[in-house]
């Protein structure tokens, strides 16, 4: 293989073609990682891996009534299993003396594991098996008919949801950034943390249902935390960490496409593998908080604080 | 935790491990057979196949031996870890670690072109603990949290395991397919010989570290500072629990798959934790139940056909969990229902009893019949509810019904007067002793009468000096009455 092949040959070849899997690996980890800001910030980033996990027997279920992949239906299953899941694990939490980790664990590998054998069972010749709940099915866009802007409709849903996202957090910014950081500042001047809370958690869910086709219910935790870690390590202000969070999206969509391509493996492990990349990078060179910094930072005396170590506030 | 003076716990604890291993050997080489693993059993009907499940002398089901002692040990190698994650609150580490050993599986594939246990079992603990130290390095080195740094970990790790392993399925053809998809959802057919004596020594080697280190590891488990404090090298012992973490990550990973084998983990040892107070104990119990978990999961899917293995272990482990989450015996949800009913009945029934001594009392006759209007008007109550009351008192004996009104049996006046004391004690005691205005001493006796158990009272008594009436003037059910 020469570097020709690797590096030019698959845009050459393949652009027009995998436009609406490159253009729907945008608007799905576009989506998770606006979310995921607030995961990051919040320290709740395991929510999003237990939701995820816990959602499959919901639509699992509803896929099975009603055969189809998409839509209300699964939706509807979803919703259900992530509600249960949250009441499963605060009656665990609060009514025994499990701690809240245990509590996690235990309640989404068992809803995980009914999800796997539903599947199992009763997916093995649909679009609906292992397959992809472990790597998702970003490929089969390509054969689906073009509706606009020769993008499929699942890609324009896709659209929609992210970019409602986007609206949302733009709404509700002063919001969610006061009750993130100081959540007694946001009850004194009236602004409810709870209703924070649960606004994060609806939107968190939304996105991780309507994520799950394209990349499957293990790698979505990947989507949700690598753009708002990568970027919460170039920033300290919200606003540019969100934007940085985007364009870590947009490069690890178009990097995993390009692997895609390339080395013939799924679309949304590859983009996993590129953001995780992005990350690497951030963390060793970042110019503030880099791995880099740290180190040239050590010797030189009085050359500041390292920056690991003060718990900068973004703001 | 446990700091009792056990003799020689660490010997016995090895004493029975060896016994276990050697009856799993013993399973898995008695007799010798057609099929190799479940997977090539013949499948007939469900209640032919549940028979010859229990039938271990059945010649065809030596795979299924092999299945079972594989199961005894990883099952009893996860409850055994698990239970330190458990109380060290690390459950999501166990899941971070667990995911970020797929890399780790898939170089062991590539490194040999056979499937080498002993290859997959070196590259998936490496992986798996490179894993563990990048979330360690995270949170040093940056501001980011661990929650955070496990999601990178483990998802970054898992994708780069799904692109190399759906590379290799590319490169190789369909021959390793099949070895590499046991690996994601776990298939305890596909274990061999090989993988069980692998797992033998692993168990063993937990089973040892635990026993020989098995008060250090306690220290760090619930006061680190404390350990570090007594000199203990906490960080080396930090990193050895990991490795041993890794390991038994590792040798379960066939039967119960990468996505699952930290609910494996997790699990068993939450159930124990329900259970048990004391965390030597917990062990045993988390053992048990890990084994228990992993032969259910055997079991199920010895009826299914080809399906994965992993989940059926995971639910028979959330079944477990969700029966001790009911009824533990002190900390069971259903349990705890129980005694909280029972308690209500008693302060009702002593109630009403106490309520009809004290008409009996106040009308100067010692026993005798007392109107059920005169009762209720007594406890503030409507008449049917006293009605209620009482023929739950007449099936237990403690008071007989007569027309329109209700007299105490001996069982009844006994218990009647014995409340009455607990009270009429307690509201001295609190007056004398502790300088309460006689006044304001009612309500608090009201509640505690009925728990008061016979030593309290006895030594109520003596430290009041036997006294005959209370701070109100009425007369104390003396001993010899009640």
């Amino acid at each position: 293989m020469s570097a020709y092949d690797i590096f030019v040959e698959p845009w050459a070849s393949h652009a027009s073609s995998y436009w609406p899997v490159a253009a729907m690996a945008f608007f799905v980890t576009a989506a998770c990682g606006l979310v995921g800001n607030y995961l990051v910030l919040r320290r709740i980033s395991l929510v999003g891996d237990a939701i995820s996990h816990s959602v499959l027997p919901g639509i699992a279920i509803a896929f099975i009534l009603t055969g189809s992949r998409s839509g209300f239906p699964m939706f509807l299953g979803a919703l259900v299993a992530g509600v249960a899941t949250t009441v499963i694990i605060e009656t665990l939490h609060v009514r025994s003396r499990l701690k809240q980790d245990a509590a996690i664990g235990v309640t989404f590998s068992t809803l995980f594991a009914i999800g796997v054998i539903l599947v199992s069972v009763h997916g093995g010749h649909t679009d609906l098996d292992l397959d992809c709940v472990l790597f998702g099915k970003m490929d089969i866009i390509m054969d689906m008919p073009a509706v606009f802007a020769g993008l499929p409709a699942v890609v324009l849903t896709m659209a929609a949801v992210a970019l409602a996202v986007g609206l949302l957090i733009l709404l509700f910014y002063k919001e969610l950034l006061v009750s993130s950081f100081d959540p007694n500042l946001a009850a004194s001047i009236g602004i409810d943390p709870r209703i924070a809370h649960y606004l994060l958690m609806a939107v968190l869910s939304i996105v991780v249902v309507a994520a799950f086709t394209s990349v499957g219910a293990i790698l979505v935790i990947a989507m949700l935390i690598l753009p708002a870690a990568t970027a919460y390590l170039l920033t300290d202000r919200l606003w540019v960490m969100m934007v940085l969070s985007v364009a870590h999206s947009l490069l690890s969509a178009l990097g995993g496409v390009h692997l895609t391509v390339a080395l013939e493996v799924p679309t949304a492990p590859a983009a996993v593998v590129v953001g995780a990349t992005l990350f690497l990078l951030a963390w060793v060179a970042s110019p503030r908080h880099g791995l880099l910094r740290l180190w040239l930072r050590r010797p030189a005396p009085g050359g500041g604080e390292p920056a690991g170590e003060g718990d900068t506030a973004v703001a | 935790m446990d700091r009792s003076t056990d003799p020689a716990p660490g010997r016995r604890r090895i004493g029975s491990a060896v016994a276990a291993v050697a009856a799993g050997v013993f399973l898995a080489s008695a007799g010798e057979a057609h099929a190799e693993r479940i997977g090539e059993l013949v499948q007939t009907d469900p209640w032919e196949q549940v028979g010859r499940f229990f039938d271990l002398s059945d010649e065809n089901t030596r795979g299924l031996r092999v299945a079972f002692a594989g199961a005894l040990f990883f099952g009893a190698a996860c409850g055994l870890l698990g239970s330190f994650i458990v109380v060290r609150r690390m459950a999501l580490v166990g899941d971070a670690i667990s995911h970020a050993v797929l890399p780790g599986v898939a170089l062991g594939f590539l490194w040999g072109t056979d499937k080498d246990p002993v290859a997959i079992l070196v590259g998936a603990t490496a992986v798996g603990l490179l894993g563990a130290l990048v979330v360690d390095w995270i949170q040093r080195t940056t501001r980011i949290k661990q929650d955070a740094a496990l999601g990178i970990v483990l998802a970054s790790f898992f994708a780069v395991g799904l692109c190399m392993i759906r590379m290799i399925q590319n490169g190789e053809g369909a021959a390793n397919i099949s070895g590499l998809k046991t690996y994601l959802f776990g298939d305890i057919g596909s274990l061999d010989r090989a993988d069980v004596a692998t797992m033998a020594v692993v168990v063993v080697a937990t089973v040892s570290l635990v026993a020989l280190l098995y008060r250090p590891l306690l220290a760090i488990s619930f006061d680190r500072g404390f350990a570090a404090s007594i000199g203990l090298p906490v960080r080396v012992l930090d990193g050895l629990f990991q490795h041993f973490l890794a390991f038994a990550i590792v040798v379960s990973l066939q039967a119960v798959g990468v996505v699952l084998v930290s609910a494996l983990l997790i699990t068993p040892a939450a159930a124990a934790y329900l259970l048990c107070d004391r965390m030597h104990k917990m062990l045993w119990v988390a053992v048990l139940i890990g084994m228990l978990s992993a032969l259910l999961g055997v079991f199920f899917s010895f009826l299914g056909n080809n399906l994965p293995t992993g989940p059926f272990m995971v639910l028979g482990a959330s079944a477990v969990f969700l029966l001790a989450y009911l009824f533990a015996p002190r900390h069971g949800r259903f349990t705890k229902w129980l005694r909280r009913r029972a308690r209500r009945r008693k302060v009702r029934d002593e109630n009403a009893m106490k309520a009809i001594y004290r008409i009996l009392e106040r009308e100067g006759r010692p026993e005798g019949g007392v109107g059920i209007a005169a009762l209720a008007a007594e406890r503030g109550m409507p008449e049917a509810a006293v009605l209620g009351e009482l023929h739950g008192l007449g099936r237990r004996r403690h008071v007989e019904l007569g027309d329109g009104e209700v007299s105490l049996t001996a069982e009844g006046l006994r218990r009647a007067r014995k409340v009455v004391r607990n009270h009429r004690l307690w509201e001295l005691y609190l007056t004398n002793e502790a300088d309460y205005a006689p006044d304001h001493v009612h309500d608090d006796a009201e509640k505690i009468e009925h728990f008061l158990t016979e030593l309290e009272v006895a030594e109520l008594e003596r430290q009041l000096d036997f006294p005959q009436t209370d701070p109100h003037g009425q007369p104390i059910p003396g001993l010899k009455s009640v």
